[in-house]
């Protein structure tokens, strides 16, 4: 066991900190590159990163990475520090989309595509998630059916984050309904300025704008832009998802430093917060979580570089991150007692920081696989336990009963 | 960076859980727990003889120096096998002050008894209800003669020697704390067992009368002493939890998968699955923080502080939560003096309360914090 960096890591680090202080934006401020707004300096910044070769640094040169090591990887994400948020546009293309289509794509897709979502030429949405069909994905009713050599899709998506900015996006759709769910889908990607493709944005609860419903009337896709088998779209489906749940987990920041700093300027009863002994031990069980899913994350990318392959066990992160910052938010929205009601950013406590998780952990708990179908993963592929009993496994699709009919 | 136990730590792993598996079954720790026996002596012996005593202990003063990572790795299984005896006394706190603070001669005369399993050490800090703070020690030491009582002091009726905090200033602060090291055996000591929540670690109520006391480590040093040895005994503890843990959501899940009811296992039912998730999912926090916290302690690293705090909570945590919800799978069986989930329940609290409570652990946490950022 050992914390210190091997001397090829300590060259490594080197290096990517000393580009890292000769390149890194000044006019950073704090943007966290998912508001559009910001994707302009999150393309640029993404641009540079890729032409010096530190764009996914884990993948394959030959669609843009540098065949990084996990440790590598991890160095490269502790020197880039906060500034990788303004990666977080790029999160669905790079850590979802680009896995899944060099592992399902045809060698041009990957040729074509895959570098261009590195250098951020590309931002990719992923097309899931369906009105009737949210936890239930092979319940999916948006339809794709071959005409010659295309395909024509209709249906509706829905909680598509991005879908109003997204160049391009896969989409898994039935391709036959006369079998059992989960073998009439295939996977397919489209660029999202294809005519027929309707993006509206969906209002959520903060306010803001992430996600997306996404209309698909008659849009014609060649069959060239498939992903894997006609009917293994669940499969597929499969790589999607696993790399999300990494992608998502680590995606997010804890702000245990913001909050620590916060009790100590916030006066509670008796002088500063931090003196009181309940927020004493919120913040703790704060430390304690944050820390347990750091190292954790150390634990799984020791056990990468050894040549196993990341398991279940990555579903630990999101769950705990969800469910821990919603706490997190409402316990410093409390601590600013009457005032925490106060959002508007020009009077709110850190610019309203704290309200903007307060509301966006909400989604956090449930985008990426729900808190509950986190733990039936973790339940019943790391601890072995019996599946959920599907009644509709093998029904024929379109036998199966829906509350409409 | 290399964040896992290497192969020959593995190794010892598996070698601790299969010796305790054929000497520490769950009938041995019920002899103790049903009968009259304040430790295992069978087990305390082969214990003796792996070397595990002294798997810390420097070389020179008789232990077999192999490092913090190895004695993490067989607290882990002393934890896991709910083993009754008085190792984490002896070797995490009696061993350790001595480590830390013992002269030269000190060291000579201790340790090797401890490598070899021949002395029970203990250490006496706890004088009654509430935090254990420099005002609450009464005890004091007058003439080189300890007067007062502990209570309680865990392997107090079977220790030879224990370290014992006692007044020594006038005032209230940490200044007017030292330590002492008390032959148990000698004259002026007496140690009554007492009824505690887990009777397979035995508690004691001593009184010292005139005892004769050796100083260890320089006059009111005796808070800073115990500092040291408390970051270094949670990162200890804090293994014996994550292996108790990881036995308790092994027993309810093992349970689960072959208790039927409404014709299915209760496993397959989703309340039971995510209460397996929950205590999983807390036992690999608390395991990760762990490994942190052994990384500290075996480097000795500055970081041992917060790295040992963090393992404690954590930990603390993860067994309370466990052996909660193991009895709660198992339903009524679990809460029969014939199922062994019990043996957890009363161990998880034991260990969450030896070394000061949770809430004084997260205080202690975010004070350390406090003192790293104002630095």
């Amino acid at each position: 066991m050992d914390f210190n960096d091997t001397p090829q890591e300590a060259d490594f680090r080197a290096q990517a900190r000393a580009w890292i202080a000769a390149n890194r934006p000044t006019d950073w401020q704090n943007k966290t590159g998912r508001d559009v707004d910001g994707i302009a300096m999150s393309k640029a910044w993404q641009k540079k990163k890729y032409d010096a070769g530190w764009a996914c640094i884990h993948w394959p040169q030959e669609y843009g990475g540098r065949g990084a090591t996990p440790i590598e990887r991890v160095i490269w994400s502790q020197e880039e520090g906060e500034l990788g948020q303004l990666g977080g546009v790029f999160i669905i293309g790079q850590g979802m989309c680009a896995p899944t289509i060099m592992a399902h794509g045809s060698e041009a897709a990957k040729q074509r595509h895959v570098p261009k979502i590195a250098s951020g030429e590309e931002i990719w949405c992923q097309l899931f998630s369906e009105p009737g069909s949210g936890s239930d994905l092979a319940g999916l009713r948006t339809r794709a059916e071959k005409q010659g050599d295309e395909w024509v899709i209709n249906g509706q998506k829905i909680w598509t984050s991005g879908a109003h900015y997204a160049d391009f996006g896969i989409v898994i759709t039935r391709t036959d309904p006369t079998v059992p769910k989960h073998k009439g889908l295939t996977m397919f990607y489209l660029d999202m300025r294809s005519p027929g493709v309707t993006v509206k944005p969906i209002k959520q609860v903060s306010g803001r704008s992430d996600f997306n419903e996404v209309y698909f009337a008659d849009v014609r896709i060649p069959d060239s832009q498939r992903l894997g088998a006609v009917g293994d779209g669940w499969k597929v489906s499969l790589t999607t998802l696993m790399n999300e749940r990494l992608a998502v987990g680590g995606g997010f920041p804890t702000n245990f430093e913001e909050m620590f700093e916060l009790t100590k300027v916030i006066e509670g009863e008796d002088g500063p917060a931090i003196e009181d002994q309940s927020v004493r031990e919120k913040l703790a069980d704060w430390y304690i979580r944050a820390a347990g899913l750091r190292n954790t994350q150390n634990r799984m990318m020791s056990a990468l570089s050894r040549g196993q392959a990341p398991g279940p066990e990555a579903s630990i992160s999101k769950l705990v991150l969800g469910i821990n910052r919603q706490n997190m938010a409402s316990t410093m929205l409390d601590i600013q007692d009457t005032y925490g009601v106060i959002s508007q950013k020009d009077l709110a406590v850190n610019g309203g920081q704290f309200h903007e998780i307060f509301f966006r952990a909400v989604a956090h708990r449930i985008e990426g696989g729900t808190d509950e179908i986190l733990r039936n993963i973790i339940a019943e592929r790391v601890l072995g336990l019996p599946g959920d009993i599907r009644v509709d496994k093998d029904l024929p699709f379109n036998n199966i009963p829906t509350g409409a009919n | 960076m290399n964040f896992e136990f290497s192969d020959d730590q593995k190794l010892l792993k598996e070698q601790a859980r299969g010796f305790l598996a054929s000497k520490c079954s769950a009938k041995e720790v019920r002899r103790i727990l049903d009968g009259n026996e304040p430790y295992h002596p069978e087990l305390w012996k082969g214990v003796a003889e792996m070397g595990w005593l002294g798997a810390s202990i420097p070389e020179e003063y008789g232990g077999l120096g192999l490092g913090y990572l190895e004695l993490c790795v067989i607290a882990e299984e002393l934890g896991r096998a709910v083993a009754p005896i008085p190792f984490s006394s002896t070797v995490y706190l009696f061993a350790e002050a001595v480590l830390i603070a013992g002269t030269e001669e000190q060291k000579q005369k201790y340790l090797p008894k401890v490598s070899e399993g021949a002395i029970i050490g203990a250490l006496a800090l706890s004088e009654g209800a509430g935090a254990v703070t420099p005002k609450t020690i009464k005890t004091s030491v007058a003439g080189g003669r300890l007067t007062g009582v502990k209570l309680p002091v865990t392997d107090g009726d079977v220790a030879d020697y224990a370290v014992v905090a006692a007044r020594t200033g006038a005032g209230n602060d940490e200044g007017s704390i030292s330590l002492f090291i008390v032959d148990m055996k000698a004259g002026g000591v007496t140690a009554e067992a007492v009824d505690t929540v887990d009777p397979t670690r035995s508690h004691a109520k001593v009184s010292f009368d005139g005892a004769g006391a050796e100083p260890l480590g320089a006059a009111g040093q005796g808070w800073a002493i115990l500092d040291k040895v408390f970051d270094r005994a949670a990162v200890l503890y804090a293994f014996e939890q994550v292996g108790g843990s990881q036995a308790a959501l092994e027993m309810a899940r093992d349970y689960a998968m072959g208790r039927y009811a409404f014709g299915r296992p209760i496993a397959s039912f989703q309340a039971i699955k995510h209460k397996l998730a929950d205590m999983y999912v807390a036992t690999e926090l608390a395991r990760s923080n762990s490994y942190y916290g052994a990384w500290a302690l075996s480097t000795d690293a500055p970081e041992l502080a917060i790295a040992a705090a963090t393992a404690r909570v954590s930990a603390t945590e993860a067994y309370h939560e466990c052996s909660k919800e193991n009895i709660q799978v198992h339903g009524g069986m679990g809460f029969t003096w014939e199922f062994d989930c019990h043996l957890h329940y009363r161990r998880s609290k034991v260990l969450s309360l030896v070394l000061g409570s949770l809430p004084r652990w997260k205080d202690r946490l975010i004070s350390r914090l406090e003192e790293r950022n104002a630095a």
